[in-house]
């Protein structure tokens, strides 16, 4: 682990499918599972509709890491399209490595039922983007 | 944090007049979130009109003060900050298009689930969270663009997955609404486990005795085709006009010569010991019809034990066998699909709970309740396995596989009444029996239920509240139970001539793949998942997907009876109508971009793109809007509706309060 920052609160951008980790998302809230308020979604109809561009524009935006959430394999609601988005992260992570974002990216599947999941998922993810510290790329904040 | 312009490049000439409704949800929102904040800082974002709080947006007078500033103010943009869009943006959709604002010009921030509700204690964090929400959803906002949703005919044809008692009455009233049913049954009677059953409770009638009418009754109904012996393949299309494969497995005999007189099994020379619908326990021959109430009343052949003696060929007179019967499939035309699959009870052998596939008297309920009715195997005596002697202690294990983190955590709600009842059927009996319920809560919840556990005390049915910790047997085989009673702290060394397990309610395999086939959601427990668990317990989140009974959860027969009527109800709705919606949001290709690569084409998985003379063919009925392919498309050419590349970028481009370096 490296040296925490304590005042570091990271930002998180998650992209979230419509059918399973959004309402996964809801279910948390429902269950008023607390977690941290680093993370804000943004929803699309399926994760496979994901485009590099969306993960590289977050980083510039000032993401210190970036979510990809979508239905089990084998539980798309589109049959098929979370597998071309396991295949295309892939891709993605490797990209982003040789910017040295590679960590800073992260694939996880969220069912509609697992509301714990979700949150044991962003609790996980803060943490982790906690230790790597604030993303290389510079940014200013407004104030 | 102050303001910050929003970054959006709007092409569109006309004013954007965007209306914000920041709703409190009583203290749901507001107690976490200071909406009056969030309501300030978005009135200072480019082109937002208003921007107010509402105790209740949803509610008559929140949806009214939409409708009134729409006039007022001639908003052309409305966004609502308050709960999820998976139950109300249909609400605010219609509530924008009532004031003559087009439904997809409506956009929808959750500031409940997505943060009041996670945040609880972290108010002052909690209220920036929800402005840059609301910030990302005024830029989104701006881009969007009004669409129209299709009206679609719907097939007047519904069909029924799954015969069991909820099938049936959903069946049942589906056709007598005047619509054509299918109900297909995977085995080869329809009845499903309510057939097995001795007595129902809480008034002790014969299972059978008031099912049995009900299966003659759907095999009666000119609206209903039963498809018996037969599987659900595949399923396309949405709501309004699916397409259904069903498979028909091979009986070896025809189903329209064969009366079921028998005559075949009586002359069959091979025997098994095992029986399907006797829960393993008897024999039957490798030609049977599955039970006598059967419906349909037919025979089929078990492939596996035949001996291809040709006994049964000869026996039949109308000729009806035919031993090089094939599968076939039917193509179904279908409005609406119902779910109502059915459950299996747990299976305690793996694990040998309870000294269940150890001991021969040790038994489940599915087969204490062949083993007490009148026409299971031993024609209602009980009796033990190990010796067939009649037993005169037997006691009941509750809670075996369910209310288990080793198994299943849920309770599966008819077990306590399911012993009860059995326990009050032996000492009707056998008055002189003595029975044990071993229990950790006794669960009698509806009416007359209560009374009837305080019946089974008045019997002299004996209640130990622990279950056994170990479990042996003597040189007698009998059954030896260790228990601590809780109630009394003392451990209790119960002998017992047999012992049964209530054995709780698992999601089939069966329902798992048509749950995969259909892709409708599962929930925690492993069963299929309601849209609502509340407002929308027989809805699944897809359009013209009902599921009901069991297939939505463990429950007892008048709960699944009652979902049966409610999917009926709910399904009927789309047969009567004639109509569907179905969503705007497809995916448009601009032609002059593309240049006819086809790298989308085999990303779509429902076929809706090809090329046609080296340029993008899309099928807009067959598109389900996913965005598979927009995503691989590289050269920009195509566009998904509601979800373009600008409007999502509007999102994340004003999701952090950062400016350029």
């Amino acid at each position: 682990m490296t040296d925490l920052n304590l005042n570091f609160e990271p930002n998180i951008l998650t992209f979230c499918c419509n059918w399973c980790s959004y309402a996964g998302a809801d279910l948390a809230g429902v269950s008023r599972l607390q977690y941290p308020t680093n993370n804000r979604i943004v929803r699309v109809m399926c994760s496979s509709r994901i485009e590099p561009t969306f993960i590289l524009e977050a980083f510039k935006e000032g993401a210190d890491g970036v979510l990809i959430t979508g239905c089990h394999i084998g539980d798309c609601h589109y049959i098929e399209g979370n597998e071309h988005t396991d295949e295309r992260m892939k891709d993605m992570v490797n990209a982003l490595e040789r910017m040295g974002l590679g960590e800073r990216l992260h694939l996880e599947w969220v069912s509609a039922a697992e509301g714990k999941k979700f949150q044991e998922t962003m609790i996980n993810f803060v943490d982790k983007i906690k230790a790597l510290g604030p993303s290389p790329l510079e940014h200013k904040r407004v104030e | 944090m102050t303001q910050k312009e929003t970054k959006t490049e709007n092409k569109q000439e006309e004013e954007l007049r965007i209306g914000a409704f920041i709703c409190e949800c009583g203290i749901n929102i507001a107690g976490a979130v200071d909406c009056y904040a969030v309501a300030d800082y978005i009135s200072t974002l480019p082109n937002v009109t208003t921007s107010v709080v509402n105790k209740y947006t949803c509610s008559d007078a929140g949806q009214a003060e939409i409708k009134k500033a729409i006039k007022d103010l001639n908003l052309n943009r409305v966004l609502v900050a308050s709960c999820t869009p998976k139950t109300h943006e249909p609400i605010f959709r219609a509530c924008v298009e009532e004031a003559g604002v087009n439904p997809y010009l409506f956009e929808f921030v959750n500031i409940r689930e997505h943060c009041s509700w996670i945040h609880m204690w972290e108010k002052e964090d909690a209220t920036e969270k929800a402005k840059e929400l609301v910030r990302m959803g005024v830029a989104r906002a701006a881009l969007l663009e009004p669409l129209e949703s299709s009206e679609v005919p719907v097939t007047d044809a519904a069909l029924v997955i799954g015969a069991g008692v909820t099938g049936m009455q959903a069946a049942l009233d589906i056709a007598d609404m005047g619509h054509k049913v299918y109900l297909v049954e995977q085995g080869p009677s329809i009845g499903g486990k309510m057939a097995q059953l001795d007595k129902t409770f809480p008034t002790n009638d014969c299972s059978i005795c008031i099912l049995g009418p009900k299966m003659v009754e759907v095999a009666r109904n000119k609206n209903i085709e039963i498809m018996s012996y037969s599987e659900v393949v595949e399923v396309d299309g949405y709501v309004g006009n699916f397409k259904a494969k069903i498979k028909h497995k091979p009986r070896y005999l025809d189903i329209n010569e064969c009366t079921g007189c028998g005559l075949c099994t009586e002359k069959c020379p091979v025997e098994v010991p095992y029986t399907e619908f006797n829960e393993g326990i008897g024999a039957r021959k490798a030609i049977y019809t599955p039970f006598p109430q059967a419906v349909p009343l037919r025979a089929l052949v078990d492939k596996s034990i035949c001996i291809d003696c040709g006994a049964c060929i000869k026996a039949c007179e109308r000729g009806a066998i035919d031993m090089d019967q094939k599968e076939t499939f039917s193509e179904l035309d279908i409005g609406v699909i119902v779910v109502t699959a059915g459950f299996d009870v747990y299976d305690p052998e793996p694990k040998n709970e309870f000294g269940f596939g150890l001991y021969d008297n040790v038994i489940t309920t599915m087969e204490f309740e062949r083993l007490i009715n009148a026409s299971g195997p031993t024609m209602g005596k009980v009796v033990r396995p190990s010796d067939v002697k009649p037993p005169k202690r037997i006691g009941f294990v509750q809670c075996v596989g369910s209310r288990d983190k080793n198994s299943h955590i849920y309770c599966s709600s008819f077990c306590c009444m399911a012993s009860l009842k059995n326990a009050q059927l032996l000492k009707e009996k056998y008055p002189d029996t003595e029975v044990y319920i071993m229990y950790m809560d006794m669960r009698t919840p509806f009416r007359m239920y209560e009374e009837y556990y305080n019946r089974a005390r008045n019997m002299g049915i004996r209640f130990i509240r622990g279950r056994p910790a170990e479990v042996t047997e003597n040189e007698d085989h009998n059954i030896i139970a260790r228990i601590e009673d809780t109630l009394t702290n003392e451990i209790v060394n119960l002998e017992l001539d047999l012992m049964v397990l209530s054995v709780g309610a698992v999601a089939p395999e069966s329902t798992e793949t048509v749950r995969q086939i259909l892709k409708v959601s599962k929930a925690a427990d492993g069963f299929m998942m309601e849209a609502h668990p509340k407002l929308k317990p027989v809805d699944t989140t897809l359009d013209g997907i009902f599921i009901g009974g069991m297939t939505q959860g463990p429950k007892d027969i008048p709960y699944s009876i009652s979902q049966g009527s409610a999917c009926a109800a709910r399904a009927t709705r789309f047969l009567a109508q004639g109509k569907a919606l179905t969503e705007g949001i497809t995916t448009k290709v601009d032609k002059d971009i593309c240049v006819g690569c086809g790298v989308c084409v085999p990303m779509c998985p429902f076929q809706a793109l090809s090329l046609e003379n080296d340029k993008l063919k899309i099928l807009t009925a067959l598109c389900k809007g996913c965005g598979t392919c927009v995503a691989a498309c590289p050269t920009g050419a195509l566009e998904q509706s509601h979800f373009k590349n600008e409007q999502l970028l509007a999102q994340v481009k004003n999701v952090f309060a950062y400016g350029e370096v």
